[in-house]
Parts: structure tokens; C-alpha cells; sequence
């Protein structure tokens, strides 16, 4: 069907479906807040992340909320902000405030959010689709603030999972020089104790030459040591992780943020019904779907899921539903989804992929926890400080 | 294949010497794109058919001359001749046909568009698009009501049962049942109709007088991780007495009292279990089991699984011809 005859066939057949149960029209309008500051370049910068990441994900959650809205007499709007400094960001939020929105999805660093959080008033809700950062869910929680993007440490430890369930506990580590980097770094040095894998190498990674010409004579030398069964890299944003695979000392494989990433979601999820919901998103954003686009997607949902329950779109009542036994989220990873109530993280599975196929998605079988299962994944009620919901 | 066939049948119809050719279970295998047909006496697959990309649902003309097939990939239906084995026909779909219903008016061929958030009304005859009717994200479940009174259709996203007045091919309820419902079924009478969630983990049960829900079933099965327990196909006995919930990735079918709606029992069969059909004298049920490639077969005398049939990859919907 052509885009065309597909918008005046949806036009119409509005027309025909518009028998809402309730009278009354509720209107939920949801502000999105982009803040990206600029990686610096890059050694691999073939190919670049696409700039819309995150934003194109709020979209089309806006239009699955519409659809289901409309039987029910709910209509949907976006307001949306990509800026381009912190000042910018903080200003088009204010400026939202000002406007009377409530609900918000923000992708920015973990610093912007925190400001954001500061100054926004109690009835408030910001969905945290950005920063990964564990320091947000262990101890610098906020009682307004949830997240629908993954820690770091759910990251590693759905890596740290599969090399202990594949017997590959050896690992040289290499990480990149920035905050991010080290930040995941850190992440899987946590996951390696927990889930008893040995760093025989902890190597930060120096070398600035363009690895595209020497990759072949200075990572073998880089890779050295008596043995390991894989080798990890933390290079977050994308600045010679791709030049390790196969250049490695010994022939090992390579995982972590190049090779075999876990990730929160990616082009090669199909099942449960994501093949769909990549169809939609292809269709919409003339591209695959990434990890911030699904974070994103997954707070507007989460919102919706909670009005079509409660017809209300205040945020404490969003916020109690959300935490109560009623709330559910089905998005495609083959689990109901949750949030946890100390830290306010959503629960979810973490594929891990490489870049066309996956291969497997963790909490794996085995690894035992006394209520969800996914709470194997990222820091658990014990091993956080944050109580937000007391 | 086809003369192949024809020998094997000729070969059976001499050594039984009985003129009826076995009853035929026929399975859509949604990675292969083909059709697997087992013959229930011997339990083997007897023959492998070629169809389009991505088949799904698949039901028979209420003649039992013809099969349906969703091919989800081609964005059309496609029209099996069950004499001959061969695809005759092709029928427009809508986009991304994955589940349809045939009105028992034998003309009337509801389809769910799942990439387009429609259910398209398809006249078999004339290939006539009757109707689209806007329903909600991811339509995926269709049923008619065999008094032909009602098309329901279940929406995963928007996690409704939207009720379709065959006559007017128009919503009259909007019914909100747990997340990412998935397949309904009518009890023959169309008083009760059962719906099931996958990923609320509930079958929802419906009276059809008054369009409101009646009962909540949930499942527990024992050592599986609630998570896991995602109720997909369902499947009821014609006197009423039984339903058997296809629960996916747990790898049971639960055997439901369906008066009390009571579990009676899990069954274990192949992995992520989906859909589900009887055999003719309703002793034996056929399950699909999408990740382990197979078929279960439980005998319903003793409610025990009897034997699992290799099939294709990912082997999604099933439906045995009761003439045949």
C-alpha cells in the first residue's frame, strides 16, 4: 500500500472506529529533550550514528499510543527539543514547564538529567532514555525519575553472564580513554567478580595513530599475553573497537562495545513480535532502530500503557500505577517488563548481538534470583542505596 | 513430490486396502516457507509443499476443498487446492496478513494486517476487498463466531479485543484485556469466547451476550519461571468439556475444565508452543512448537503426549483436514 492511499485510508477509517468508551477526550502531552554532545572524532567513523536516535523512537511511540488512544478517547501529542548545548536543553525544558507539560523523555548525559530532575517541581515525571551511567540508580536516585535505557552494569553483567555460562573466564580488558569508557569499564570489572571471571590483562588503551593503516601491526603487539578466551573492549562511543576484532594476539573472539555487544536493542531482534515493531520503525524513520530510540519508545509506551489503564494522565497517579502490581509492559523482548522500586530502573532482557545476527539475550538460565529473574541483570535492591519509593 | 505422493497412497490404499487415504494434518513452517503435510494415522510427514514467504495462519474452506494461507513476507493469501496439493490462487490481504478467520458463510475472509493496523474483509468469490476497519497496533488474532454474528480481533500492542458487526464490518466494542493478547477462540454455541494474552500470562473469557468479561485465568506451571508462561493458541473440545492453552515459551499446554475453567494439568511438549488442533474424532491434538521445529501429538484418552513429528523451521500454525 502507498504511503498515500495508507494516510487517507487511516483518515477514514478514524472516522468509522471513533466510538471512544469515554465522553470525555483526555489530551497527554509528552515533552522529549535531546542533548548529545559531540563524541570528539572518531578513528572508526565509517559508520556514523544517526542524529535523529532517540527522537524517531519517541515519535513512534507517540503513534502506538495514538492508535490505542483513540478507541478510548485518548489523544497523544510530542513536544520535542534536539538541542545542541547543555543551556539549550535546560531552556527548552523550562520552557515546557512553562507550557504545563508534565511528562518528559529525556536523552541527554547523566549531569543534564540531573539538573533537569533538580529543577523540575514534584508533579513531574522524567523518563531517563540517555545515560547509562550506574551512579543514577545506586545512589544519586530521584523520586521523579525513571529509566528505560539500561545501566552499564546490566550491560556487563548480561556479558559477564554469557562468558561465564560459555566457560570463557579469561579476559583482556582494554579501555578507552573517556568518562564513558571507563564508566562501562568499571561496570564489567564488577560483573567479572560477580560472575568469576579473571582479568588476566587490564590494559587502557594509548595508542592514537589511525589504526586503519596499522590496526594489523599494532594490535597484535597490543593483545599480547600468555593466554585469555576472549578479549573485552570498552570503547563506548566508537574509536577503535572495530579495528580489534581479528587482529587480536591470540585468536580469540572479541566482545563488549565491538564484536559481541550486549545492547539494549538492535536491528537483528526479531522475535516476540519485534520483527513488527522494527517494520514500524523502519517505516517512520527510514532507518534501523537503535538502543536510544528504544529507550525512548519504551517511556512513551509506559506512559500510555498507564493512561489507557487509569484515563488520567497526572504524573503521581502515572507514577503509582507504575509502581503497583498492575503495571506490565509488552515490548518485544519476550518478558513482561517492569520497574524496580528502589532505583526506579525498568527491567529488561539484554540481547547480545553482533552486527547481523544475535546471539543470545541474557538473564540466562541458571543464573537464580529470589523475584525476577531479570534482577540478575544491574544493581539489586541490596546493592543499591536508593529508595524512592521509601 | 506429487507423484511421489500419489505412489505412496496407492502403495498405502493396496496394503490397506481401504479406498480412504489417511487424515491429513497440514503445518505452515514460518522460516521455510512451506507447508508439511503429516498423515495422523502414521505420524510422519508425507510431503512438503512450497508456499510464499512467511507463512502463519492457515485455515480450510468450510467445504474442506481449499487452505488458506497467510504469506505474511508476499503480503497476500494464498489458495491451496487440497485434491491436487498446489496453489491455485492468490487473494489480496491487506499488508502483512498473519492471522485470518472465514465467516461461516464460506465467503467472507477477515484478515489481520499486523504492519498496518487493519483488518481487511476479503470476498474469497470475487476478490473483492469489502472492507478495511481501522483497529489497533499489531492486529494479530481473528475469530469469527460461528453463528457469524461477530468478528473479534485482537490488537498486541493496544492489548483490545475489538468486536466487528459482520453485518456493518464496523467496531461495536473495544474490550481491554492483558498485554499483547494474542488468539480467540468461539465455544461452538458463540455464547463464551476465550482470549488469550501472552505476555499478561492470561486467558480472558468473554460472554458474548453481553460483551463483558466473565473470568480471568492465569497459569502456574510448576518450575517454570512465571515469566515464561505466555498463553498463545487455544483449542476447545466440541462437547464443551475441555480447552487446551498453548503457554509458548514454557513448553506446556495446560488442559483447562472448560466449564469451571480449572487447570487440570500441564503438558509438557516442544519448545515455545503456539498454536493448536484436534484431529476429526477429537482424540488426538496437534501442537506447533516454533523453536524446537516440531509437532507434538497428545492423546487426549489419557491426556498424555505420545509422540513429537520433526517438521520445518519454525513450524506456527496447524489445522487437519476432517474429511481427508
Amino acid at each position: 500500500m502507498s504511503f498515500l492511499s495508507k494516510a487517507a485510508a487511516t483518515s477514514l477509517l478514524t472516522l468509522a472506529a471513533a466510538s471512544p468508551l469515554k465522553a470525555e477526550a483526555l489530551d497527554v502531552r509528552i515533552g522529549y529533550l535531546q542533548w548529545v554532545p559531540d563524541q570528539g572524532p572518531v578513528l572508526s567513523n565509517v559508520i556514523p550514528e544517526p542524529e535523529d536516535a532517540g527522537l524517531r523512537g519517541a515519535e513512534l511511540g507517540i503513534n502506538d499510543n495514538s492508535t490505542t488512544g483513540k478507541f478510548l478517547g485518548q489523544t497523544y501529542s510530542l513536544q520535542s527539543d534536539v538541542a545542541d548545548t547543555e543551556e539549550a536543553a535546560i531552556a527548552a525544558f523550562e520552557a515546557m514547564r512553562r507550557d504545563g507539560l508534565e511528562l518528559f523523555v529525556v536523552n541527554a548525559p547523566a549531569s543534564t538529567l540531573k539538573t533537569l530532575t533538580e529543577k523540575a517541581g514534584d508533579n513531574t515525571l522524567i523518563f531517563n532514555a540517555g545515560a547509562k551511567d550506574d551512579a543514577l540508580r545506586t545512589g544519586q536516585c530521584h523520586v521523579n525519575l525513571l529509566h528505560t535505557m539500561p545501566s552499564y552494569s546490566m550491560l556487563t553483567d548480561a556479558l559477564g553472564q554469557w562468558l561465564n555460562q560459555r566457560r570463557w573466564d579469561e579476559v583482556f580488558l582494554i579501555t578507552g580513554p573517556t568518562e564513558a569508557d571507563k564508566g562501562w569499564a568499571d561496570a564489567f570489572r564488577r560483573s567479572a567478580k560477580r560472575f568469576g571471571l579473571e582479568i588476566v590483562e587490564d590494559k587502557p588503551w594509548t595508542f592514537d595513530a589511525d589504526l586503519r593503516r596499522t590496526a594489523s601491526k599494532e594490535l597484535p603487539l597490543f593483545t599480547q599475553a600468555s593466554d585469555y578466551d576472549a578479549v573485552v573492549v570498552a570503547d563506548v562511543r566508537g574509536d577503535f573497537g572495530e579495528y580489534v576484532p581479528f587482529n587480536t594476539w591470540l585468536p580469540r573472539p572479541v566482545v563488549g562495545t565491538q564484536g559481541m555487544s550486549p545492547v539494549t536493542w538492535h536491528r537483528v531482534v526479531e522475535s516476540w513480535g519485534a520483527a513488527q515493531l522494527q517494520n514500524r520503525f523502519r517505516e517512520l524513520g527510514g532507518r534501523d532502530m537503535n538502543n536510544e530510540d528504544y529507550a525512548a519508545w519504551t517511556a512513551i509506551r509506559t506512559i500510555g500503557t498507564a493512561v489507557t489503564d487509569l484515563n488520567s494522565a497526572s504524573p503521581i497517579d502515572i507514577r503509582n500505577f507504575l509502581f503497583s502490581d498492575k503495571f506490565q509492559l509488552a515490548a518485544f523482548k519476550g518478558r513482561k517488563l517492569t520497574f524496580r522500586d528502589w532505583n526506579g530502573q525498568l527491567r529488561q532482557p539484554i540481547p547480545l548481538v553482533h552486527p547481523r545476527g544475535l546471539v543470545a539475550r541474557a538473564p540466562f538460565e541458571g543464573f537464580l534470583h529470589p523475584n525476577s529473574q531479570m534482577d540478575t541483570l544491574g544493581f539489586d535492591r541490596p546493592e543499591s542505596e536508593c529508595r524512592i519509593n521509601g | 513430490m506429487k507423484t511421489l505422493f500419489k505412489r505412496t497412497a496407492l502403495a498405502a490404499m493396496i496394503g490397506l486396502s481401504t479406498p480412504a487415504l489417511a487424515s491429513v494434518a497440514y503445518v505452515s513452517n514460518e522460516k521455510d516457507n512451506t507447508l508439511s503435510v503429516i498423515d495422523t494415522e502414521t505420524q510422519k510427514v508425507i510431503e512438503t509443499i512450497d508456499v510464499g514467504q512467511r507463512p502463519r495462519g492457515i485455515l480450510l474452506s468450510k467445504d474442506y476443498t481449499k487452505l488458506y494461507i497467510c504469506a505474511s513476507d508476499d503480503d497476500t493469501v494464498q489458495v491451496l487446492d487440497l485434491a491436487t496439493r498446489k496453489i491455485v490462487d492468490t487473494l489480496p490481504s491487506g499488508e502483512d496478513p498473519e492471522q485470518f478467520a472465514l465467516h461461516p458463510n464460506n465467503k467472507h475472509l477477515y484478515i489481520a494486517n499486523e504492519d498496518d493496523a487493519i483488518v481487511t474483509v476479503v470476498d474469497v468469490d470475487s476478490k473483492e476487498v469489502l472492507a478495511q476497519i481501522d483497529v489497533g497496533i499489531e492486529p494479530e488474532g481473528m475469530a469469527v463466531s460461528p453463528n457469524g454474528k461477530w468478528a473479534v480481533n485482537t490488537s498486541e500492542t493496544t492489548s483490545m479485543l475489538h468486536w466487528i458487526n459482520t453485518e456493518t464490518f464496523e467496531i461495536e466494542k473495544n474490550i481491554v484485556v492483558g498485554q499483547r493478547p494474542r488468539h480467540v477462540e468461539f465455544s461452538r454455541d458463540s455464547k463464551i469466547a476465550w482470549a488469550s494474552a501472552e505476555i499478561g500470562g492470561t486467558v480472558h473469557i468473554i460472554d458474548v451476550d453481553n460483551l463483558e468479561q466473565i473470568h480471568e485465568m492465569s497459569f502456574k506451571v510448576p518450575g517454570v519461571n512465571q515469566d515464561r508462561v505466555q498463553p498463545v493458541g487455544i483449542e476447545l473440545t466440541s462437547d464443551g468439556k475441555y480447552a487446551f492453552v498453548a503457554l509458548g515459551p514454557s513448553n506446556h499446554v495446560a488442559v483447562v475444565d472448560a466449564k469451571t475453567y480449572e487447570v487440570l494439568d500441564y503438558l509438557l511438549v516442544g519448545a515455545r508452543v503456539w498454536q493448536l488442533d484436534l484431529d476429526k474424532d477429537e482424540t488426538h491434538l496437534y501442537t506447533t512448537n516454533g523453536v524446537s521445529g516440531d509437532v507434538s501429538v497428545i492423546n487426549l484418552e489419557d491426556m498424555k503426549v505420545i509422540k513429537s513429528i520433526k517438521v520445518g523451521r519454525y513450524p506456527w500454525g496447524v489445522v487437519i483436514d476432517p474429511t481427508s
